[in-house]
């Protein structure tokens, strides 16, 4: 996993409430069996003018009124977004999308829960913030050409052009994984004996779960 | 003071609890697909790890596997790549496989239950949201992404939050019509998408006690479309008559020891949730939804609802943005929206009960000119009921087509799906856009409802419809 310790970066806004895994990355794109090349498809039926069934090939236009496609907000690597981001499947390949093609934190003021653990577990940071304040950055953004914010993981704040401090709420072990790139399983079997130690008692609770083992 | 289902379920999990209140979570049963799993196998090859215990593993491929002419093997090159490779995956791993021509083959989340794999007490993962659906059993059972089913193959363990337990109360008698898909889709309508996040949601109160298991599974699995990664029924003499006998449940004296815990799982009577909301299920009609998201549900009698009368700005964008997409007039009539095509399949509403509701409203009937209707049971093994039964000879004769068991049109990963600008009345758990094809419109509804607007082409109200057979 990609470390995450501080970032300054433009901002793109994506101004829409319930914006679900299916407009992140549509099904078509699910049956790669590897981790890459989801990038170009990130937010594909809105990206895109032609629809897209399947296979990339370099012919399809860009919706000049989506904002991804708009040339202020190249290369953005903070989405703006609204309530209840992510919501739907448990696809991972959202998270993958979403970084292959450069963002590496979100800012919204909720996110579907599954979509937040993904994201976690790729290195991309999930921030949220109060909807008086997402409200503000996305008027700040719209009238600001070119405008950038910091979002610093090890005090926990996002940092707005005037120098502003807004803190946010992250849990203590999610943010130590993130700022040192640690994955789960690693940390997991660090502590191979709790786990042996847990099946021994539950073994004795409740064979039914064992049988045949 | 006393303790949820939720709070139990969980406390006799804990392997592990970290200071900030992270667990490690130890998780009794994993559940896999094609889809979200060839990452994690590649990962696991990569770090050169083998599974923990490969017992608690059962796959099934099903988002991807054609409904027709299985015989012929799956024609689209990368779905099939991706089926042969959760085959390689499964033989390299050791792990219990039931293959496209295996009469087990299904959706997972109806293949769990029917297998007695799926059993009260359990904590049950599966790299796909609508692992909800297992919590009717009184499971803690919910979705996770690819870099957690690799950890649970290689750990057995999640490394999870504890979320907060809601109860849903759903009082008075189900109306007849009305079933457990309008439920689940009246409580979104009710608490919203988000409504649940966040939560585990526990379905209670007299009309959850009345459903079979099939209804609470429905209700279950729509949780996730609530916001709530779980959803939870207690265990009562329905779950229990459920499984029994079932080829994973236990047996003999086992069967009785697991018994006798699992009577334990249920609320305490003086247990604290976090949220609790009430609804009375006594007036509900059948529901339709109007827009992109499963929250936008009305009443059949009632009319699409006009954006301009939303006072909140970002829902009215949302609202206006969905009629769009939908080619809906606000003021417009549910009951005078034409259809194209229905679809009575998913891992929401493809059991046999299902099945039999849609069946008695087509029976003697034909599908109207111009809709194209298809059935698509949730396992083999709801196949091979329902035609011991008569159902598929029902369906056929009146014009639906009857398939093999797959995800199908739910999310359209395989050949079904619809066209741009089709509309169509469907069983499953999402409309969001191009769910069911890009371009496509789907309008959320129940076995029932999706039978009776087959026949007559555009959406009817079941109440009124058994009179005019
Ligand atoms: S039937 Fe639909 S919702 Fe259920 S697992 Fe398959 S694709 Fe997902």
């Amino acid at each position: 996993m990609k470390s995450f310790e501080k970032l300054t970066a433009l901002v793109v806004p994506l101004d829409r409430v319930n914006v679900d895994t299916d407009a992140i990355i549509p099904k078509q794109y699910l049956k790669a069996i590897g981790r890459a090349g989801f990038g170009a498809n990130l937010f594909d039926n809105w990206r895109y003018l032609d629809p897209g069934e399947g296979k990339t090939d370099g012919a399809r236009r860009p919706n000049p009124d989506f904002v991804l496609n708009k040339p202020r907000y190249k290369g953005g690597q903070i989405l703006l977004a609204r309530a209840n981001f992510g919501c739907g499947s448990s696809r991972e390949h959202a998270p993958w999308a979403l970084l292959e093609y450069g963002i590496r934190a979100i800012i919204a003021p909720s996110f579907a829960d599954i979509f937040f653990n993904n994201s976690l577990k790729n290195g991309l940071l999930p921030v949220i913030l109060p909807d008086e304040v997402v409200d503000r950055l996305f008027r700040d953004v719209e009238e600001t050409p070119g405008y950038a914010l910091t979002v610093d993981l090890e005090s926990g704040a996002v940092v707005l052009p005037d120098g502003t401090r807004v803190p946010f709420a992250i849990d203590p072990f999610r943010r130590e994984c993130l700022l040192k790139g640690l994955d789960d399983i690693g940390w997991t079997l660090q502590h191979e004996a709790d786990i042996k130690r847990y099946e021994e008692r539950r073994r004795a609770e409740a064979p039914w779960l064992f049988a045949g083992e | 003071m006393g303790r949820t289902l939720y709070d139990k379920l969980w406390d006799s999990h804990v392997v592990r609890e970290l200071p900030d209140g992270t667990c490690l979570l130890y998780i009794d049963r994993h559940l896999v697909h094609e889809v979200t799993s060839p990452q994690a196998f590649a990962g696991l090859r990569t770090a050169g790890r083998r599974l923990w215990r490969q017992r608690t593993n059962l796959a099934v491929a099903d988002h991807n596997v054609p409904t027709k002419d299985r015989a012929l093997g799956i024609q689209d090159e990368t779905s099939r790549v991706q089926v042969e490779t959760l085959g390689r995956n499964c033989a390299d791993f050791g792990i219990t496989l039931f293959a496209m021509d295996d009469v087990r083959q299904g959706i997972v989340h109806v293949v769990g239950p029917e297998q007695g794999a799926t059993l009260p007490g359990m904590t049950i993962v599966c790299g796909d949201s609508h692992t909800s659906t297992h919590g009717a059993f009184g499971a803690l059972a919910h979705g996770i992404g690819t870099s957690e089913v690799e950890q649970v193959l290689a750990t057995q363990c999640l490394l999870q939050k504890r979320a907060k337990p809601m109860r849903v109360r759903l009082a008075g008698a189900m109306p007849e019509g009305v079933s457990a898909k309008d439920l689940a889709l009246a409580v979104i309508g009710r608490i919203g998408t988000a409504g649940g996040t966040g939560h585990a949601i526990e379905f209670a109160g007299p009309a959850v006690r009345a459903l079979s298991m099939e209804g609470r599974m429905t209700l279950c699995n729509m949780a996730i479309e609530a916001g709530a990664r779980a959803g939870l029924v207690a265990v009562d003499e329905t779950t229990l008559s459920y499984l029994a006998g079932r080829p994973f449940a236990p047996r003999g004296a086992l069967w009785e020891r697991a018994v006798a815990a699992w009577r334990d799982l249920r609320s305490d009577d003086d247990a604290v949730f976090a949220r609790e909301v009430e609804i009375d299920v006594g007036t509900l009609s059948p529901q339709v939804t109007w827009g992109t998201s499963p929250e936008m549900v009305v009443g059949i009698g009632e009319r699409v609802p006009d954006p301009s009368a939303e006072a909140d700005p970002a829902r009215r964008a949302a609202m206006a943005a969905a009629l769009a997409y939908m080619d809906l007039a606000p003021g417009t009539p549910l009951a005078a929206v034409p259809i194209d095509v229905v679809f009575i399949g998913s891992c929401t509403n493809a059991r046999l009960e299902d099945l039999r509701a849609a069946a008695r409203m087509v029976a003697g009937r034909k599908v109207a000119a111009g809709v194209r209707a298809l059935v698509v049971p949730g396992s083999g093994l709801v196949k091979k009921a329902a035609e011991s039964e008569g159902l598929d000879r029902i369906f056929a004769d009146a014009g639906f087509e009857w398939r093999d068991a797959g995800c199908s049109m739910c999310l359209a990963m395989n050949a079904d799906r619809l066209e741009a600008g089709e509309r169509c009345a469907s069983t499953s758990n999402r409309n969001f856009e191009g769910r069911q094809g890009a371009g496509g419109r789907t309008h959320l509804v129940s076995p029932a409802m999706a039978a009776a607007a087959a026949v007559a082409g555009h959406f009817v109200d079941v109440r009124d419809w058994a009179g005019d057979a």
